[in-house]
């Protein structure tokens, strides 16, 4: 079973490779890459292509590594203690599993994603060390260990924002997403977009890519940018002389707000524009 | 197997280690890769890559150990060779040939036989050059009329021809050296410095000041069988504070952009930031507005008086200048100054525990310049790079 990309989603060769290795020594996979490459999305298509489910763990900046594996509700096991409730003698019914948790307990094999784990707190990482690696836990409260019953795929993102420690990386395979060539790139709004007309999608890219090449920008248009943009220009019926048409109204692409996300990168878009306007003239 | 393609990769600076080692081996035996067919040299590529390399900064600099082990294995297949050959137009040789070979050289590559040995030595000259380039000599600025196009002298150029031939392209992915934007060596932007500045936040937890824990005081009250029990942490914050000196002298015009940006990424990183100007060197006095240098100045004395030795100092300055203003009093081009300039550094580093240089100038040109060795020299060699990595290292000498 070998994972190759899906109907809706373009993998590299070298992504497909890792994938694959990952999920053969049963290793954790991480991902970076630009925002908008398609990190989260990965996890996604892995586990549809796979026939897997999918269990997600979004990480926010206040989240704990406690948090994946279980977490114990004291206040309402105290809240049901004054009510004399019979569960509160159990302390089991006041633990509540975790992502990670579930992923083990699984009875097949899932693809668990840890999103943005950068995200976090810089010791997340390392507190989540042994379980990542050995797949087992310890609950504290009831005094038992958790072993996963089938070691999940395990497909990790994230943005860069913070280092990752040396000892979780060494754990894991790598895969940094690159940003797509226009041939890749054509693939990819070949699969969303099947009906598209080929010249469209042609200017489209041209100017996609103009911009991208543009000198300080701010923020980069991505391929998630590049999709809701073409989905507004069909959505419009923009035709594809407009994109190209060298006349001063329309210099600006139409639809801008869906590539550019911020008020400087426009100005500065608008300015160069002229400035190429006048040279022209 | 494979131990010196391993040891290879730590000779060329890549932090592995032989955990992830084991990894690779592990992985290829159980059939990751599989052998028998052509082109699993690249699948080995992206295998050994995904298993070893935990950083795309660090790919280029893979990408070169990895052409560099696997030099020998794909140079077998003479079919390609062949291939190679004809597909390089013999144009491009010769226009090469007369730029980067002597005579001598060219007499000898037709006596020992054809192209192929030349493209050989073609390969050895740019490597060279390259290497010479980053020395600082003059092959700066020829690219434009090279013949290699926009590759200019790279080694890469030369190989143009190779990643035309379709045979040749699936053997050598590395050797396209995609990654190179994202090696830490090069230069960098806000975000880059940002990244590198926060190594310095350190959140510690000082003074009296004190919150309510909530999640403290809620655990602690259900353990103690609902009695409010109310727990207090000691406030935190970034308690580092920082002493920015610039240099806005002439020479540093050309690094004015990079500057600017350094010190918009540090200004949002730190709470505590106090920045004062400097011309060439640090004299008796430096300024805070740089067009009210002449009327508003700041005694150094002062600054030391004021900012106690907790603060972490930086000074961002290419160094470059005569060693008459660093050693001498009055040596400075400005104003009669009383203390040469050695004696206002020495004062500084000696009362500030951390303090670091930061220099915009490429390093390789740092031992050619005698005011930029002295400054190292007076700095206890904790003169730094304005490159990501440099700054990385700079940030981990200030902590």
């Amino acid at each position: 079973m070998k994972f190759t990309g899906s109907d809706n989603y373009i993998a590299t060769p070298d992504l497909m490779l890792a994938v694959n290795a990952a999920v053969t020594l049963q290793r954790p996979l991480l991902i970076k890459g630009e925002p908008g490459t398609g990190k989260t999305m990965l996890a996604e298509e892995v586990a549809e292509s796979l026939g897997k489910k999918l269990i997600q763990w979004h990480i926010k900046s206040t989240t704990k590594a406690q948090q994946g594996l279980y977490e114990y509700d004291a206040v309402s096991r105290l809240r049901d203690s004054q009510l004399g409730e019979e569960k509160v003698k159990d302390i089991r019914n006041y633990i509540h599993q975790g992502m990670l948790w579930r992923a083990f307990d699984a009875d097949e094999q899932v693809v668990l994603l840890i999103d943005e784990i950068d995200k976090a707190d810089i010791e997340f990482p390392n507190d989540l060390l042994r379980e990542l690696d050995r797949m087992e836990f310890y609950v504290y409260e009831t005094r038992e260990t958790v072993v996963a019953k089938h070691r999940p795929i395990i497909i990790i993102t994230s943005n860069n924002e913070k280092e990752l420690p040396d000892a979780f990386l060494r754990r894991c395979f790598f895969h940094y997403i690159r940003f797509p060539d226009r041939d890749v790139m054509q693939q990819i709004v070949d699969v969303h977009y099947p009906g598209l007309k080929k010249n469209l999608l042609k200017e489209a890219l041209e100017v996609f890519f103009d911009i991208r090449e543009l000198p300080g920008l701010k923020k980069k248009p991505s391929t998630s940018e590049l999709l809701d943009w073409i989905k507004l220009l069909v959505a419009e019926d923009i035709s594809p002389e407009a994109l190209r048409s060298n006349d001063a109204a329309s210099l600006i692409p139409p639809l801008y707000g869906a590539l550019l996300k911020n008020e400087q990168d426009v100005h500065l878009f608008e300015r160069l524009a002229f400035l190429s306007r006048a040279r022209k003239n | 197997m494979l131990i010196d393609f391993f040891l290879g990769l730590k000779q060329a600076g890549l932090p592995v280690s032989v955990k992830e080692y084991l990894m690779l081996c592990e992985a290829m035996q159980k059939g990751a890769v599989i052998f028998d067919n052509y082109g699993s040299v690249d699948e080995f590529y992206y295998l050994s890559r995904a298993s070893l390399v935990k950083d795309e900064t660090h790919f280029d600099r893979f990408d070169r150990a990895f052409a560099q082990y696997f030099k020998g294995v794909e140079s077998l297949s003479s079919a390609l060779d062949k291939a190679f050959k004809q597909e390089l137009p013999e144009e491009w040789l010769r226009k090469l040939a007369e730029r980067l070979l002597s005579d001598e050289e060219k007499a000898q590559v037709e006596a020992l036989g054809g192209w192929e040995k030349l493209m050989e030595t073609l390969k050895e000259r740019l490597a060279e050059q390259k290497e010479r380039h980053q020395g600082g000599s003059k092959w700066i600025g020829t690219a434009g009329t090279s013949p290699f196009g926009a590759y200019g002298y790279n080694p890469e150029g030369v190989r143009i021809g190779q990643d035309k031939s379709r045979n040749r392209r699936a053997v050598k992915v590395w050797d396209q050296r995609e990654y190179k934007d994202y090696d830490d060596n090069a230069e960098l932007g806000i975000r880059n410095i940002q990244l590198a500045l926060r190594r310095l936040r350190k959140f510690a937890r000082t003074g009296a000041e004190e919150e309510l824990d909530m999640d403290g005081t809620i655990k602690a009250t259900a353990n103690n069988a609902g009695y409010l029990d109310l727990k207090l942490v000691p406030e935190r914050h970034n308690n580092v504070k920082v002493l920015l000196f610039l240099d806005v002298g002439g020479s540093m015009d050309d690094y004015v952009h990079r500057c600017e940006e350094l010190f918009s990424a540090a200004k949002t990183e730190f709470k505590h930031l106090e920045y004062f100007y400097f011309h060439n060197f640090i004299y008796e006095s430096v300024w805070r507005n740089n067009r009210l240098r002449h009327s508003e100045k700041f005694s150094t004395l002062d600054v030391l008086n004021k900012y106690g030795n907790d603060y972490k100092v930086i000074f961002v300055g290419d160094a470059t200048m005569s060693p008459y203003e660093i050693l001498q009093p009055g040596g400075s081009v400005e104003h009669y100054n009383e203390e040469a300039g050695s004696v206002w550094l020495k004062r500084m580093t000696d009362f500030y525990r951390r303090s670091v240089w930061i220099n915009p100038t490429a390093q390789e040109h740092w031992h050619w310049t005698a005011s930029v060795r002295l400054t190292q020299e007076l700095m206890g060699g904790r003169m730094h790079p304005l490159t990501a990595a440099g700054l990385e290292t700079a940030m981990k000498a200030l902590i």
